[in-house]
């Protein structure tokens, strides 16, 4: 009842999209990995990026490609200040303290910014926002193809800074074993910071690339964030190339449940898939034994 | 439990009863009903994450069963509401018991069980705004039937009352809990699961018994709120701000203890309408307050008010940093 080529396109624009959720994912699953919390503000930062990349638009016409110039450094600044000064002190150390801290910041994040902004939906027009690529039969839009490629870059390239740099070696030491790692010298609470900022700078390329092709109100980040969690349960907490799979995957699987199921069940076979692997494999595909 | 330990909750309960004697005003009603609503609603979520130490994220699974039973079961198949309200609770238990008996058993707990109860209250919510037997998404309005045997009063004290009971009946259900030995083993799983296991606490039946306790109590709170306000729809019963509510409440009160639950939701309410008064009509100016509370909650007060005003009248005892360090 399907011709091939709608399904094939809904596989490439579910490709397409899931390099941007890997994208959200892959700041997750780098501060699971390293501090071992789940990062409930993520969506509310992420949020926050996107109504950054709209200001900055608005406010200088800066176009959201380069916001990423800027958006990316002030945001590892952010992160990095968050966690130093908040959620380290905040949460004494424990686990659910960390988790409860993270959810008051998302909290709070998410209405100041309904408070700042209401809760209006706003867009960017951008003059390439609905360019198209052909490709073969299919024809792909050219800001999500752009939004792939640049997702797949950076991916690449945080995998190089933390297996190539002294940062993502300490980084690295820091996640297998703390107490080793600061007995050698290294100041935990610094790549803890340091880690988080990395989380929030990934969120702001995300948010550069999404914004030509979506729009931005204060909810935004509480759809993307389930996803993100759904694709760090199943790439295995903490693992980078998981969190790429995962994306892509995870992607796919929506555009076909919507395709199949239409919008609004669309993302039901989402949560069905993270119910699943939580309850039958915690750790995940890629994930190491806990 | 002796009637000595319940006496503090019966001189609560009946000085708060004389309330609607002296404030006749509908908003402040209105505002005292919503608040012993969301006040019950934590008292659930208390029960599994204050004494068991298991963080749900999605109290909202419970709260919109309740409250979507009550409302469907009078709406569609024509049942007493008063019999609907007692069903809502029950199923509020089942869903409980049923997340609680596929997350226990795989043995999730910390993140990753805040992590699937999220899930599932959202998996309801996207069913229920999806299927037609629940309105989808114009939601399900109850009819306006004005008559007591009908659940639907003339005045907005009776649903105060009726509120205020359903608060003091968990509060005796909590202090119960507190001083019998499933609390005993409930505390002993929150502290140290493995150590409780070893010494031959069945966690998994205790974990399940506070989840069912929580899921039922919560779910009386839904379906109070549905037959308050005669409405609802997928995003608010099982809508993300119930979850939230029900985790600030006992943390901002004193996460764990009796009257925990209610003094947090009074406290955050009260707040939260004074910030109204201050800011003007903001839309999320309150729960932005919330938020920010809940992490100076946590970082300067991990025991909430009540722990404050003890470590006020013993200041030199320091009790419960040790549990949070």
């Amino acid at each position: 009842m399907y011709s091939p080529a709608i399904i094939a396109e809904a596989v490439v624009n579910g490709l397409m999209t899931g390099a941007v959720y890997a994208l959200i994912a892959l700041g997750l699953t780098l501060v699971y990995g390293v501090l071992h919390i789940i990062n409930f503000a993520h969506g509310a930062l992420l949020t926050a990026a996107m109504f950054a990349v709209w200001a900055v638009y608005v406010a200088f016409g800066l176009d959201p490609y380069l916001a990423i110039l800027p958006l990316t450094p002030l945001f590892f600044g952010l992160g990095y200040a968050v966690q130093r000064f908040v959620i380290g002190p905040a949460s004494h150390g424990s686990d659910s303290n960390i988790l409860l801290v993270t959810l008051g910041l998302s909290i709070a994040i998410e209405n100041a910014l309904l408070a700042g902004f209401r809760s209006d939906t706003r867009t960017l027009n951008t003059d390439y926002g609905f360019q198209v690529v052909e490709l073969g039969p299919l024809l792909l839009s050219k800001p999500r193809l752009i939004g792939f490629g640049a997702a797949v870059l950076v991916t690449a390239l945080l995998w190089l800074l933390l297996s190539r740099t002294d940062t993502g070696k300490a980084i690295r030491a820091v996640a297998k074993e703390k107490l080793g790692a600061s007995l050698v010298g290294i100041d935990v609470a610094h790549v803890y910071a340091v880690t988080f900022g990395l989380g929030c700078a990934c969120l702001a390329v995300a948010a550069c690339l999404l914004m030509p092709t979506f729009y931005v109100n204060p909810r935004i980040g509480q759809a993307f964030v389930l996803v993100a969690f759904t694709i760090v349960v199943l790439g295995g907490m903490g693992s980078i190339p998981g969190a790429l799979l995962g994306g892509l995957f995870i992607g796919v699987v929506e555009s076909l449940c919507g395709l199949f199921l239409g919008d609004s069940l669309g993302q039901i076979g989402i949560f069905l898939i993270f119910i699943l692997v939580l309850l039958v494999r915690p750790t995940g595909l890629f994930g190491a034994k806990a | 439990m002796t009637f000595r330990d319940i006496v503090p909750i019966l001189v609560l309960i009946s000085l708060l009863a004389f309330v609607p004697v002296f404030v006749t005003a509908n908003t402040v009603l209105n505002f005292l009903v919503f608040t012993l609503i969301i006040a019950l609603a934590a008292q659930g979520w208390n029960i599994l994450g204050g004494f068991g130490g298991q963080f749900s994220f999605g109290h909202a699974a419970f709260f919109g069963t309740g409250a979507y039973v009550a409302a469907l079961l009078q709406v569609r198949l024509g049942f007493n509401p008063w019999v609907a309200f007692a069903i809502g609770a029950v199923a509020g238990a089942a869903v409980g018991w049923m997340i609680g008996y596929l997350s226990f058993r795989s043995g999730l707990r910390g993140s990753y069980f805040a992590l699937v109860t999220l899930a599932f209250a959202e998996v309801l919510r996207i069913l229920a705004n999806a299927a037609a037997f629940t309105g989808g998404a114009a939601g399900v309005l109850i009819k306006l039937d004005v008559r007591p045997e009908n659940f639907q009063f003339e005045s907005r004290a009776a649903f105060f009352w009726i509120a205020l009971a359903l608060v003091g009946a968990t509060l005796v259900l909590t202090r119960w809990i507190e001083r019998s030995r499933f609390g005993a083993q409930l505390v002993a799983v929150r502290e140290n699961e493995a150590a409780a296991k070893a010494l031959g606490v069945d966690t998994l039946r205790v974990k399940l018994g506070a989840i069912t306790l929580s899921g039922a109590v919560t779910a009386a709170a839904g379906c109070l709120y549905a037959q308050y306000f005669l409405y609802v729809d997928a995003n608010i019963a099982y809508g993300t701000w119930i979850s939230v509510e029900a985790i600030l409440a006992p943390i901002v009160g004193g996460l764990g203890t009796v009257f925990g639950p209610l003094v947090g939701a009074v406290a955050l309410h009260g707040l939260g309408e004074i910030t109204k008064l201050a800011a003007g009509s903001v839309p999320g100016i309150d729960l932005m307050v919330f938020g920010g509370l809940l992490v100076v909650a946590v970082a300067f007060a991990p025991d909430g008010i009540l722990g404050l005003l003890r470590r006020l009248r013993r200041p030199v005892q320091t009790s419960g940093a040790a549990r949070h360090a």
